[in-house]
């Protein structure tokens, strides 16, 4: 099955904003604090243009409320009399000639009183400044399982361990942009590259003090999101539309790569603590998670990223008791937001990183401890959910050693290393991945999706799902020939237009699928069954009989049209005081497997094989689906070992291609993907989600095997050659006796 | 000043120091080229300059004069796509699409220096056109199908 859009793509038609030109069209661009958080004491617009051609644009312009709309509506679109840090808007400038505005954006100066800043989670942690709250903590969650001191105390062993990973830039390859066509009596709309049409929707009607039918919010075509187009969009789009609303003309505003790298969001950098109880035979007795992250100046999403980097900090295993303690705090770094996986990859490689040296402790292979503690059917996680799907983890596991060669592997570089040049290892992690929203979430979202037939006989999708390259289109179109037993090549995707499609949701959270795609499935299903019963149409009819029933109920009855709407699955509960309960409607299991060499002259590491096995309910699209996964651990790659954030005065520095490595094709190993299939009763054919789990198993997979290769542990990543060295050098001034000393 | 592009003789009235990329996007239209860095990192501004593989970000209009340069705009003929957009297109080497037109020239620009490209030769020459959703496989996958055709 072609992808739906793919023949605009390849033929360079599909139209992303950067595309479109409106007339009469001015050019926009945003000043950034140039200094860090402090009191805004004046602006300043030096000589060297013509300021009166020029729209501007300052906090006290904004129509309605000054902040971007999303949790806890702290944010501004633009800073008034406090900057909180230091890629923040300050003020937006437009004219007709887009390089003069790039010109004047350098005239303008911005005079701040400097404040105190924290620069790291330890000083927000030992509170230098309290710059939020009473205590810099943006939001915190406790969860308990069990009794862990007991827990504790029946532990023959107890092994502690400190997990650090990096901030990481989404790097989608389309940069962010918006035109914005806004005034007082048509309302706003906004044309752009975005994930969440309705998030951008609900940013922009406060901010003008406007109706919902007085916004309209249309996705272009999108290169690329990752996360980092699920909410910075809201504030392009709302400086878009106050610099339209201001000039009266459409303003196009296209972040080029250094503002889109520096300015908005990346991965929330991490710290976890793990103390971990186990008995003499491999059982874990007590786990005791602490997980902190760095939300940046303002809380945005940081409370939710937190919370599935908590829910899956214990993993796929069977411990009964667990203590979760995890915290946000803010820090006075731009915001950190969502990148796929949204916290999980964080505290997932802290805790396979700890498994590993736990295993080691019991004296036990990785993988036998793992199958001594694996959870199975009936079986509780650490939110006291109870596993209903047959997960067969042990399965898993033993295919991906097979596939890989694990044991082959390990025993030829154990023999190897001593005397070779370069050092070999093999390492895996193992984990899981709930999809959709958490707890609650998914309820309260209460998403739509409208089939409706067209008058040539097709049928037509409008959902606010968006498609970012993953597939969203042709999957859906996929669904929907199924559930009406029709041609593929009749189903339309509607473009997302906040005027025309309801909301379905947020594109996040690998919930596009599994929970949006349920609804395509039912809005289909509620379509196909009012053709049938208007006696327009037979059982058993063929794509031409349907298209030619439904063009005859459209002339004779009137529009044909149905929706899905979301329902939980039955028995699931989920108590958001406690973080106990249900979760996830589902989760995707997996074992990645990864090769290494490192060179102990150059301190490079490069991988030389990855295995990826995972169950993901039903695979759909199997070309789709492998590129999604494929796509995941390629950048997960690059989070282990290669995409460092260098930070300069509470920025980014290195906010260029050049000087920030994403894998290029002459990088990456060979990446062998593998699906077990076990449908998921409530996913549409039976899949689950699949997006973020890829971004998950990669780093501390590779970070094991590196430990195999070296006997060096390394705990933090990106492990750029840098620390590498670091490790081996102190392994070779290391006295022997140092080295089991724990 | 006179440029071919896509076989059509263009004349062109813009400063010579102007990017080659802002030419081809905003004089003649060709939005199909895409700008993802600016500084000759991604290639998804590529296009082929007499043949050449080449990152139009970098090269301004009076270095183009008079050659002939083909855009993704100029690789399916008569509405029929060519075997690279077709194996892209069946095999999965196109996700978002932002980086599918320069990476298409680029894998136009491999097969025409190796015909039968081996999988180092397909990396090496990929190399300076980077995809952020597709870990690369399917493309080298496209390639390979690709040749075949």
């Amino acid at each position: 099955m072609p992808r739906k859009e793919g023949a605009r793509k390849v033929t360079g038609q599909a139209q992303y904003v950067d595309d479109l030109k409106f007339p009469g069209m001015i050019y926009g661009a945003t000043v950034r604090n140039q200094a860090r958080r402090g009191i805004i004491r004046g602006i300043r617009f030096e000589p060297g243009v013509a300021w009166d051609e020029f729209t501007i644009v300052t906090a006290k312009d904004v129509p309605g409320k000054n902040y971007v709309a999303l949790i806890l509506n702290d944010q501004p679109f633009l800073a008034d009399e406090i900057t909180a840090h230091a890629e923040e808007a300050v003020v937006l400038i437009a004219h007709p000639d887009g390089y003069l505005v790039e010109e004047a954006r350098r005239l303008v100066r911005i005079d701040v009183e400097a404040l105190p800043c924290i620069d790291s989670l330890q000083e927000a942690i030992e509170q230098k400044e309290i710059i939020w709250g009473d205590d810099n903590i943006l939001k915190s969650y406790l969860m308990n399982k069990g009794d862990v001191d007991r827990g504790f105390a029946e532990a023959d062993i107890i092994v502690e361990g400190v997990y650090e990973t990096g901030a990481q830039e989404q790097l989608y390859i389309e940069n962010n942009g918006m035109i914005a066509v806004a005034n007082p009596d048509d309302g706003v709309t906004v044309w752009g590259s975005m994930q969440c049409p309705y998030y951008v929707h609900k940013a922009l009607m406060p901010l003008f003090g406007l109706p919902p039918e007085k916004i309209r919010v249309i996705q272009m075509e999108t290169g690329g999101g990752f996360g980092g187009k699920e909410e910075y969009p809201s504030m392009i789009a709302g400086h878009a539309a106050l610099l339209a609303w201001k000039s009266g003309k459409p303003v196009k505003l296209i972040y080029d790569r250094a503002e889109d790298m520096t300015a908005t969001t990346k991965r929330h950098p991490s710290r976890t603590r793990h103390r971990t109880g186990v008995t003499r035979d491999g059982k874990l007795t007590a786990m005791e998670i602490d997980f902190d992250i760095d939300g940046g100046a303002y809380a945005t999403l940081s409370a939710v990223v937190l919370s599935r980097g908590t829910i899956h900090a214990a993993g796929p295993y069977s411990c009964p008791n667990v203590r979760i303690r995890s915290r946000a705090f803010a820090t006075t770094y731009p915001p950190h937001g969502a990148f796929r996986g949204f916290g999980a990859p964080q505290s997932i490689f802290a805790l396979e990183r700890q498994m590993n040296k736990v295993a080691a402790a019991a004296g036990l292979p990785a993988e036998e401890f793992r199958r001594r503690n694996f959870l199975h059917e009936g079986q509780t996680t650490a939110t006291g959910q109870v596993i209903r799907e047959k997960v067969d983890l042990d399965d898993l596991l033993f295919r991906a050693l097979e596939l890989s060669h694990y044991h082959h592997h390990r025993d030829t570089f154990d023999r190897a290393n001593p005397t070779s040049r370069l050092k070999r290892g093999i390492g895996f992690a193992t984990f899981m991945h709930g999809a959709g929203f958490t707890g609650s979430g998914e309820v309260a979202l209460a998403s739509v999706v409208t089939a409706e037939a067209t008058r040539d006989g097709k049928v037509r999708i409008l959902t606010a799902s968006t498609e970012i390259g993953q597939g969203t289109n042709t999957i859906f179109s996929q669904i929907a020939a199924e559930a009406l037993g029709i041609d593929y090549s009749l189903i339309e995707l509607a473009q997302p237009d906040t005027a025309s499609v309801p909301n379905s949701g947020p594109t996040v959270a690998s919930r596009t699928v599994m929970v949006v795609g349920k609804l395509v499935e039912a809005a289909c299903v509620g379509l196909k069954l009012m053709l049938l019963s208007s006696g327009l149409l037979k059982e058993l009819y063929t794509s031409e009989e349907f298209s030619s029933a439904a063009s005859d109920y459209i002339d004779r009855i009137g529009p044909l049209r149905a929706s899905g709407e979301y329902k939980p699955p039955p028995n699931v509960f989920w108590n958001d005081e406690t973080y106990q309960g249900d979760a996830y409607g589902a989760y995707a299991w997996a074992v990645y497997v990864a090769i290494v060499t490192v060179d102990p002259v150059t301190y490079e590491v490069r991988v030389d094989d990855v295995v990826a096995m995972q169950e993901v309910g039903k695979v759909i699209h199997p070309v789709l689906a492998m590129g999604q996964i494929e796509g995941g651990i390629a950048q997960a790659i690059g989070f282990a070992l290669y995409e460092r954030v260098a930070w300069k005065n509470g920025r980014m520095a290195n906010g260029q291609m050049t000087n920030y490595i994403m894998p290029t094709s002459a990088d990456l190993p060979p990446i062998r993907v593998f699906f077990a299939e076990n449908p998921y009763a409530y996913g549409p054919s039976g899949a689950k989600g699949i997006g973020e789990l890829p971004m998950d198993g990669v780093a501390p997979a590779i970070l094991n095997a590196i430990e195999h290769a070296t006997g060096v542990e390394f705990n933090q990543i990106p492990l750029v050659p840098e620390l590498v060295m670091e490790g081996l050098v102190g392994q070779r001034h290391a006295l022997p006796e140092a080295k089991h000393a724990r | 000043m006179r440029v071919k592009v896509n076989g059509v003789e263009r004349s062109i009235d813009a400063p010579p120091m102007s990017r080659l990329l802002d030419v081809l996007r905003e004089d003649l239209r060709l939005t199909g080229v895409k700008e993802g860095c600016g500084e000759g990192e991604c290639g998804a501004c590529s296009v082929l300059i007499d043949g050449e593989l080449t990152n139009s970000c970098l090269v301004p209009l009076l270095q183009a004069e008079d050659a002939s340069i083909t855009t993704i705009e100029g690789v399916a003929q008569d509405g029929k796509l060519n075997a690279v957009q077709q194996a892209f297109l069946d095999h999965g080497g196109a996700q978002c699409g932002i980086c599918t037109p320069g990476m298409i020239l680029a894998a136009m620009a491999l097969i025409q220096e190796h015909p039968d490209p081996t999988l180092e030769q397909i990396q090496e020459g990929l190399a300076g056109n980077l995809c952020r959703c597709t870990g690369y496989m399917r493309i080298f996958e496209a390639v390979v199908q690709a040749v075949r055709r």
